[in-house]
């Protein structure tokens, strides 16, 4: 780092910072994905120790995925996104520090209280609340660095990717905000203020937004300018990407329900989720197809370019899961997915096949010119950690399309006298195939993440070699 | 107003200005704006000294002071 070049426009140093901790905290995140599916297999692995159990690491999955990795990620690229497409330096050099380490800080406070079993036990929430506030802090500086940036702007047009990710920015700080109102009542335990079904719609709508907004939106950001770059064309449509833009924030809102199908939440409740949910296709097929339709007349440059491979399996992936999304949260096939491995399935699909995916081709593409080249060191170990990444991710799904509907049918299956033909451990024991097989795709995500790791450390060590003629990547 | 007249004007309003943003996004007047935006993201590679080009040789030209390992001071 010591070497790295100052961009005579751009603060490009924020940007190298989130890149390079994204992929660490991809490769930390996953393996405790990992970690907790073996332990599934082999429930051993608990070690019979409670900051070790799967309970506690649970939660630090999901959270260093999401927001260690993924968060990471959106920072590294939306700073990226808006200095280039605004042509003007970040609004607050500052300011854009402080998001790094502040964001660091809050990933480290996860990492040290989830196991050690702080939990407010909300999805995606479990953070206490002085981790709240810092988190809340962060936020509104990453608010004020981004949109102070497009104010300042020199272009007279905001790019359709800075509308995703200020979208993305300002929802996810009304949903936190919101959904972390809680009574302190000591140093490192809170409760809510909300209470009963009340508290499960706020939760759920918190939780399917961090979907449609944290994962979806800022994602799509990402999509709407690192695929055009990385196919050399602009946007198949310009006009179908305003009407994705305000046709997808608006609906996806309404569609937290659907987590809540047949328990304490008003019918009517559930069946707006469920309506909206639907809905929700369109506009997710009009954004995949307009990332798709980019590519006309260059799809020949998938047969060369893996970084393209990524973002165009992304989209693929991101079309699944969107379509897959709104057929279980109708209430009849609810019925059955509901509980099971399913969901867990659905959740990957989205999360490795659209947003990890579509992350580690932006970073492919950006962390080259990040260190003045435009090329990664080794174009062959992208092709490499393509494969790994798409054969990870088809096991990791398969595996939990059988599990879960395994499991429902196992679940709801009656003898003629009414009473249940299985016992809840017949239904595990049969899952455990399935759970090896979820192990051995992640194995294969983890192995891509650390070849990623070294691809990554080559090319930035090979720009202290500057002056001497670069090799030409394979 | 009974609750289900309140829905069904929820339900036209939404559907009228989603109507509205299509008109507006799709009308002639704004193609020419558009066409721009599209292209921002290529735009500020033909700026000069926008991007860190160093892969060729002609492209150390520029900005003598930052090829200096001096580090990145711009926090």
């Amino acid at each position: 780092m010591s070497t790295a070049l100052e961009h005579p426009t751009y603060n490009y140093k924020v940007v190298r910072q989130f890149a390079i901790m994204t992929v660490v905290w991809g490769i930390v995140g996953m393996t405790l994905g990992v970690t907790i599916a073996a332990q599934m297999v082999w429930p051993e692995l608990n070690l019979g120790l409670p900051w070790t159990s799967f309970g506690r690491l649970r939660p630090l999955h999901t959270n260093s995925v999401i927001f260690a990795f993924g968060g990471s990620a959106l920072f590294a690229t939306s700073y990226y996104v808006v200095q280039r497409t605004c042509q003007t330096r970040l609004f607050s050099d500052k300011l854009a520090a402080f998001t790094f380490w502040g964001w660091q800080a809050v990933i480290l406070s996860a990492a040290i209280s989830l196991p050690l079993g702080y939990t407010t036990s909300k999805e995606y929430a479990e953070l206490e609340w002085p981790i709240d506030i810092l988190l809340a802090a962060v936020w509104i500086s990453y608010a004020v660095v981004f949109l102070g940036t497009i104010k300042i702007r020199k272009t007279s047009h905001v790019y359709v990717a800075n509308w995703f990710f200020a979208a993305f920015i300002l929802t996810v700080a009304v949903l936190h905000i919101v959904n972390s109102a809680e009574v302190p009542i000591s140093g490192m335990k809170s409760y809510s203020i909300y209470a009963g079904a009340v508290d499960a719609m706020v939760q759920w709508w918190y939780g399917h937004n961090a979907v449609g907004f944290f994962l979806t939106a800022g994602f799509l950001g990402m999509m709407y300018y690192f695929v055009p770059k990385q196919a050399e064309r602009p946007i198949y449509s310009y006009r179908l990407s305003i009407v994705h833009f305000w046709a997808l924030i608006t609906i996806y809102m309404w569609a937290g329900p659907h987590h809540l199908h047949y328990t304490a939440l008003p019918d009517w409740a559930q069946s707006l989720g469920m309506i909206m949910s639907i809905i929700l296709l369109a506009p997710s097929w009009g954004g995949m197809i307009n990332g798709m339709m980019t590519l006309s007349g260059a799809w020949h440059k998938l047969r060369t370019d893996p970084t393209l491979r990524f973002l165009v399996v992304a989209l693929s992936f991101y079309g699944m899961s969107t379509f897959e999304g709104p057929m279980m949260a109708v209430k009849t096939v609810n019925a059955l997915s509901h509980y099971t491995d399913w969901t867990i399935g659905h959740v990957h699909a989205g999360a490795l096949g659209w947003v990890a995916m579509i992350t580690i081709g932006s970073i492919y593409h950006l962390l080259p010119r990040l260190y003045g080249q435009t090329e990664m060191f080794s174009v062959k170990l992208i092709a490499v950690h393509f494969w790994l990444a798409t054969i990870g991710t088809v096991l990791y799904i398969a595996a939990m399309w059988v599990n879960g509907i395994l499991q429902g049918l196992m679940w709801r299956a009656v003898n003629a006298d009414g009473t249940l033909m299985y016992t809840f451990i017949e239904a595990v024991e049969a899952s455990h195939p399935g759970y090896v097989v979820r192990w051995v795709g992640g194995v294969f995500w983890v192995t891509g993440m650390l070849i990623m790791a070294f691809n990554s450390y080559m090319t930035i060590k090979r720009r202290e070699s500057i002056g001497q003629p670069i090799p030409q990547a394979a | 107003m009974d609750m289900g007249t309140f829905r069904g004007i929820i339900t036209l309003l939404t559907l009228i200005s989603f109507l509205g943003i299509v008109w507006w996004a799709y009308s002639k007047r704004r193609k020419k704006d558009f066409d721009e935006a599209a292209h921002l993201p290529f735009a500020d590679d033909e700026l000069p000294n926008r991007d860190n080009r160093v892969s060729n040789g002609e492209a150390d030209t520029r900005h003598a002071d930052s090829r200096k390992d001096k580090g990145d001071n711009n926090a």
